[in-house]
């Protein structure tokens, strides 16, 4: 019944209806422990319904979600989380009117076991102003200490992001559209920021830019329709002839007519 | 040049802050001898507790609560009730822990209360609270063998052997008393805002979705919030009973509760220290300033919509941001604006004041003749003159201040923009 200690996360037959509509339509995946996953698929396809079925943040209609091995259906987001599954947001979503620093000690607070207690003080909790600190310089943001994050860039913003979804150390990541908004010299410093701090952790990213795609995940998942139609190698889903009519074809001649 | 700043809890800077409170506390009544000054500076220290209490909710955790009154006041009731049975001899504990028996009924009307309001945030948070404001206000009609009816519930402080002198029956003692329980209630709420649980409850103020994606269960944070928050006010109650040694069904009314609010955000609930500054104005207003115009309400009202619409900070932020101007050395450049405002503000005042005061002398005592005392002069309320006089004060003071204000405004701006490219040199275009 269980699944193989290698897989870190399996959907199964996962469903999800908004009223009559069905917008996830049976999805079934299995990503082993420290895999890259991208997910891809053109606008609307469900890539990011996907993750918030997978996260808690909506219910599924029918289907499973396990995560090591153990059913995650109907929990809770911070159920979910506690168990090791964390994510980030597609629109920045972050503490505005904190610190940088306080941002990302909130995000590791409960995974250090400190729950609800009033009765530390926050100056004294070494360990999580250490790790704190530690995410500060991994999301190079040590000059942003005191900053509120409402007072960052964009681009600051989105760094902030990624440090809250990995500050709770969980082993498996989803990043919704990471690098949304970002110029393509930003983006290609943010994809080897991500590939640093998720190293050797389950990632599955969206992603729109194709060449990011291609270098930075092992493999590849493409959503057309709420449904995977392909997961596989990078190359295997460039080869992949239904994937190519699907949706690559279509995704280069957008590409060209936008003028990319 | 790390940024490995540690902000210890207790440093030195903080040190002499409390120390100063502290001071301010033990030397107020030798400033302001008087019965009267005794009665407001007694009646401060409870209304600290009650808004920073309040705070807890609104400016640390974003719960717009309309109904704090209900912890508060049940902890009075509660309070006056054991005051009773400490009387009787059913209770046997001190006169000085009455407000303790205050403070867990508030913790306990809180767990109960709690449960229900804080399971939503928002709106509806915001409806639920009013609600069970209503509801137990309309409880305290209903069973009058708890709240005393209209009369309502009253006891005597001094019983039992006199503690070292000690009787609680001057009210200077009883100051005292509230004064230790003040301070102590303040270090404990300010020390909340440095836990673990304080910081989450910001958090939770800023995004609560994003809480639940960092492993916190987002309506644990708010309810323990609230029972902490009902526990001082619950003290903040006790203190009530047993500062005024009656406790009517008006301490849970929802005139209370709106008090709280107003003068919560008034002071400031941005920051710590604001509703502190708020509690000492809503005891100058409800005390001193209903006592010298019949209209004092209205202008409450007016000062709050001001605030609302051009500094929702409160005086705390205003206190804060003139601050930073003078950190950066800027504070001076601004002090013939300040005088120009000020002064041009108190013209309109007394204009807009006349005609206020004229209108209220019309329409509750007519009876007592036409004329009334304003400032210095007196004025004819049926007189044309009277009016277009006012009328002509508060134009031109109006105007006058609208141009000192535009030029205010101006140089503030600048001066903003000097100090945030002095923040961020290497952002400035």
């Amino acid at each position: 019944m269980t699944a193989p200690e290698s897989i870190a996360l399996e959907l199964k037959d996962l469903r999800k209806s908004f009223g009559k509509t069905e917008i996830i339509r049976g999805v079934n995946l299995a990503v082993r422990h420290g895999e890259r996953v991208a997910v891809i698929g053109p606008n609307g396809a469900g890539k990011s319904t996907l993750f918030n079925l997978i996260s808690g943040r909506f219910g599924a209609s029918s289907g499973d979600v396990l995560l090591n091995g153990t059913s995650i259906m109907g929990k809770k987001p911070f159920e979910i989380n506690r168990m090791g599954l964390s994510r980030s947001f597609q629109i920045t979503n972050i503490f505005p009117k904190l610190s940088v620093f306080e941002n990302l000690r909130c995000s590791v607070l409960w995974s250090l076991g400190y729950k609800y207690t009033f009765f530390k003080f926050l100056a004294n909790l070494d360990d999580a102003n250490a790790r704190a600190n530690e995410l500060l310089k991994m999301v190079n943001l040590e000059k942003k200490h005191d900053v509120l994050a409402v007072n960052l860039t964009y681009a600051e913003q989105r760094a902030l992001e990624i440090g809250i979804t990995i500050g709770g150390g969980a082993n498996v990541i989803l990043l919704d559209e990471p690098t949304a908004g970002m110029s393509k010299s930003e983006t290609t410093r943010f994809i080897a920021l991500i590939k640093q701090v998720t190293e050797g952790k389950t990632l599955l990213t969206v992603e729109h830019d194709m060449g990011v795609v291609f270098g930075l995940a092992d493999k590849i998942a493409v959503v057309v329709y709420g449904e995977v139609i392909a997961f596989d190698t990078p190359d295997a889903v460039r080869a992949n002839s239904r994937v190519q009519e699907a949706y690559l074809g279509s995704a280069v001649a957008d590409a060209q007519a936008e003028g990319h | 040049m790390t940024n490995h700043k540690q902000n210890t809890p207790f440093n030195m800077g903080r040190w002499v802050t409390w120390g100063l409170f502290a001071l301010v506390l033990v030397l107020a009544p030798l400033v302001f001898t008087s019965g009267l000054g005794l009665t407001v500076l007694s009646q401060m220290g409870i209304a600290i507790i009650a808004c920073l209490s309040y705070n807890m909710l609104l400016g640390q955790g974003g719960m717009l609560s309309f109904g704090h009154a209900v912890y508060s006041g049940l902890g009075a009731f509660l309070a006056i009730h054991a005051l009773n049975a400490v009387s009787s001899g059913s209770l046997p504990i001190p006169v000085s822990a009455v407000p303790l028996v205050g403070g867990v009924a508030g913790m306990g009307f809180a767990a109960l209360l709690g449960y229900v309001t804080t399971r939503k945030a928002g709106t509806t948070f915001a409806m639920i609270t009013m609600g069970m404001g209503e509801l137990v206000f309309a409880m305290s009609l209903m069973i009058p063998e708890f709240f005393g009816g209209e009369g309502g519930v009253s006891g005597n402080r001094v019983i039992g052997k006199a503690f070292m002198g000690i009787t609680f029956g001057p009210p200077i003692q009883v100051y005292y008393l509230i004064a230790v329980y003040t301070f102590i209630s303040v270090v404990l709420m300010f020390a909340f805002t440095r836990t673990p649980l304080g910081r989450m409850l910001n958090a939770v103020r800023d995004n609560p979705e994003r809480v639940e994606f960092v492993g916190y269960n987002t309506q644990r944070i708010r309810y323990t919030a609230f029972i902490i928050a009902g526990f001082f006010a619950g003290i903040s109650g006790g203190l009530g009973a047993l500062n005024f040694e009656i406790v009517t069904a008006e301490v849970v009314h929802a005139a209370r509760s709106g008090a709280y609010l107003l003068f919560t955000f008034l002071g400031g609930a941005t920051f710590f220290f604001g509703p502190i500054i708020g509690a000492v104005l809503m005891v100058l207003a409800f005390v001193l300033f209903s006592e010298f115009t019949k209209a004092w309400l209205l202008y409450l009202g007016l000062i709050f919509l001001f605030m609302v619409m051009y500094a929702p900070g409160g005086f705390a932020s205003l206190i804060m941001m003139n601050l930073r101007v003078a950190a950066f050395g800027k504070l001076r450049q601004l002090t013939g604006s300040y005088l120009a405002l000020a002064l041009t503000g108190l013209v309109a005042l007394v204009g807009a004041s006349a005609m206020v005061e004229m209108t209220y002398h019309l329409q509750l005592s007519s009876s007592e003749g036409p004329d009334i005392k304003f400032l210095w002069v007196t004025l004819n309320t049926t007189e044309m003159q009277s009016w277009l006089g006012a009328a002509a004060i508060l134009a031109v003071g109006g105007g006058l201040f609208e141009v000192a204000r535009r030029r205010f405004a101006r140089e503030w701006e600048e001066i903003q923009a000097f100090i945030e490219k002095k923040l961020n040199p290497e952002e400035a275009q």
